[in-house]
């Protein structure tokens, strides 16, 4: 998780506090589906250039394109998702520009009835519930990757068609936040939604979760929104968060001096840390959209919309709000659960398996998160079952194994994926509780130690805390930590 | 509704195209004419008429999310006017 409250103080601190920042998010999700939109070509990602091809995503003359089925379901599952009002008659479009990332000369995207329109999405920032409305949501196809030569003074660029036609979810936000934290926050809530409904992977690294911003500033108090400016080429939640504080700082300082802003769209410059102009308003593109005669309208009837709600999950913010209530889990401990699907997941099964939710919010917060850390694990292939680690909490407090022992027998089962029992036993882990073999080592202990038994006796009392870490030393942590405590305040006398 | 000449200059700038003056004069008169013949459907009250775009009646032709072998990358290629490498070539998109 990023945290960014440094650069929301910086913020706040550089933009004059007459101004109000004023954000909305468009954001674009590559769907989760094995083929393209319109064809059979293979999404996968990494694969060699233009391998994944084919007459339909090239823009071949005389090829029609046909939308997959589990494409049209998912943007319509992200739709209901984020609450939007569903387009019952849907329709696509086309959106007609030059670029050489795009083959045909037109986009086929969604325009008069998008598929969603006038959501909203619920998030939490800073511990209070934000509702940040959702325009539209809409499907439409990626286009390919430019490659721009290194070398200096080439005239031409590289083109990569295997990303063209991939299925492509556009969300809009209204310009509905006013801070970097709610920014933030509306990323990263937005981004588990749609990992929660298995929608897209979400990848910012391979480009299949981008955000584009755009930002205004007006008088505090004004209701009138000032000219905004977008800004492109953000290819990090962290880059979105920079940019945005930068185009603040950039737009009051030109309001300070009087002068007025631009209506124009920005690319971000990660490396400088900057942004520069990409297009005015005026340089804006007619994109000429008109119902694309190649594809059918879509139907939405009440059958296919229920069973589309039906298989959405309990979403994240929900999820988070059941730990609370339910087991009594800290804000912060249902946070960090809720943070990975299968994280909340495994707590739920441990919760059904045995009523200990503190302790299972404790082993998987900490001490899994951690071998995962350590270890490098793939947290959507864990080995540990949460049936696993119902036995190993009830073998605790059964008082079989120590606490420290216990830790030792966890590791074991996410390496392994082994049953505490068999590791116990395996190991010879199990905990001493045979009275007479504890006092003899008590005993070995005591004859050792003859000038610890003197302090503790003039009234030195983490004498005692010493022996006892010496007879859990000789039995390599097995003993009854409980019973030596007691025997050993027995034999040495008060 | 009257096309001017800048009118056609637009068109032709988002179309990519160049035309000469003589052009320019021809697509003035042929455009304006064009726009003229439809403009017969203003005379007809369409009121309570619902846009139709799409002219047969059938909806949701879907295809299932199943593989489809692709085409190899030399037939991709082979009617690409320029071609370097593995990838089509392009003039330089300037950033
Ligand atoms: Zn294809």
């Amino acid at each position: 998780m990023l945290s960014v409250p440094s650069v929301a103080i910086k913020l706040l601190k550089v933009v004059n506090m007459e101004y109000e920042v004023v954000i909305g998010l468009e954001t674009h999700a590559e769907l989760a589906t094995i083929t393209k939109l319109f064809c059979g070509c293979s999404t996968k990602f990494g694969a060699e250039p233009n391998t994944h091809v084919c007459p339909i995503c090239l823009g071949m003359p005389g090829v029609l394109p046909v939308m997959s089925k589990k494409a049209f379901e998912y943007a319509l599952k992200a739709a209901v998702a984020l609450n939007c009002e569903i387009n019952r008659f849907t329709n696509f479009d086309r959106k007609s520009y030059y670029y050489p990332d795009l083959p045909k000369n037109y986009q086929i995207s969604q325009n008069y009835y998008n598929l969603g329109v006038d959501g909203y999405m619920n998030m939490s920032v800073n511990g209070s519930i934000k509702k940040v409305r959702i325009h539209n949501v809409h499907l439409e196809e990626e286009a390919g990757k430019l490659i721009h030569p290194e070398e200096t003074g080439a005239d031409y660029s590289l083109v990569d068609f295997n990303r063209a036609g991939v299925p492509l979810l556009e969300i809009v936000s209204y310009p509905d936040m006013r801070t970097v934290d709610e920014v933030e926050s509306y990323m990263q809530t937005l981004r588990k939604i749609l990992l929660y409904t298995e929608i897209s992977d979400c990848k910012m690294q391979e480009g299949s979760l981008r955000f584009e911003a755009s930002i205004s500033l007006r008088k505090k108090g004004s209701e009138k929104l000032g000219n905004r400016v977008e800004i492109k080429n953000l290819n990090s939640m962290k880059s979105v968060i920079k940019a945005i504080e930068y185009e603040a700082i950039r737009q009051s300082e030109l309001l300070d001096r009087g002068e007025t802003i631009d209506r124009e769209t920005r690319l971000w410059d990660e490396v400088g840390e900057k942004s520069q102009r990409m297009r005015s308003k005026e340089e804006s593109q007619d994109y000429r959209y008109f119902p694309e005669p190649d594809l059918l309208p879509v139907m939405i009837d009440e059958k296919w919309l229920s069973e589309i709600k039906n298989s959405i999950p309990e979403l994240p913010l929900d999820r988070k709000q059941r730990f609370v209530k339910t087991f009594n889990l800290s804000d912060y401990d249902a946070g960090v659960l809720i943070e990975e699907k299968v994280l909340a997941d495994f707590f739920d099964e441990c919760v059904k398996i045995l009523d200990r939710p503190k302790a299972f919010c404790n082993w998987i917060t900490n001490d899994l998160l951690r071998e995962v850390k350590d270890r490098k694990l793939d947290i959507n292939s864990l080995l540990i079952k949460p049936k696993q680690l119902a036995s190993l909490v009830e073998i605790i407090e059964k008082g079989t194994i120590s606490s420290t022992i216990a830790k030792e027998v966890f590791s074991e089962m996410v390496q392994t994926g082994n049953e505490p029992q068999k590791i116990i036993e395996g190991k010879g882990l199990a905990q001493i509780s045979d009275e007479g073999l504890i006092e003899s080592v008590i005993d070995k202990v005591i004859a050792g130690n003859p000038s610890v038994i003197e302090d503790y006796k003039k009234g030195k009392k983490n004498a005692l805390a010493f022996l006892v870490g010496q007879v859990m030393k000789e039995t390599k942590g097995k003993a009854n930590p409980k019973m030596v405590n007691e025997m050993l305040i027995k034999k040495v006398g008060v | 509704m009257k096309i001017e000449k800048k009118d056609i200059e637009y068109i032709a700038n988002l179309s990519r195209i160049e035309l000469s003056n003589q052009e320019k004069e021809t697509f003035i008169h042929q455009l304006s004419d064009i726009l003229a013949y439809i403009d017969k459907l203003n005379q007809l009250n369409t009121q309570d008429i619902k846009p139709m775009a799409y002219s047969i009646n059938t909806t949701n032709v879907l295809r299932d999310d199943k593989l489809e072998p692709p085409i190899s990358r030399e037939d991709a290629l082979t009617n690409a006017p320029s071609t370097m490498g593995v990838f089509f070539k392009v003039p330089k998109v300037i950033e």
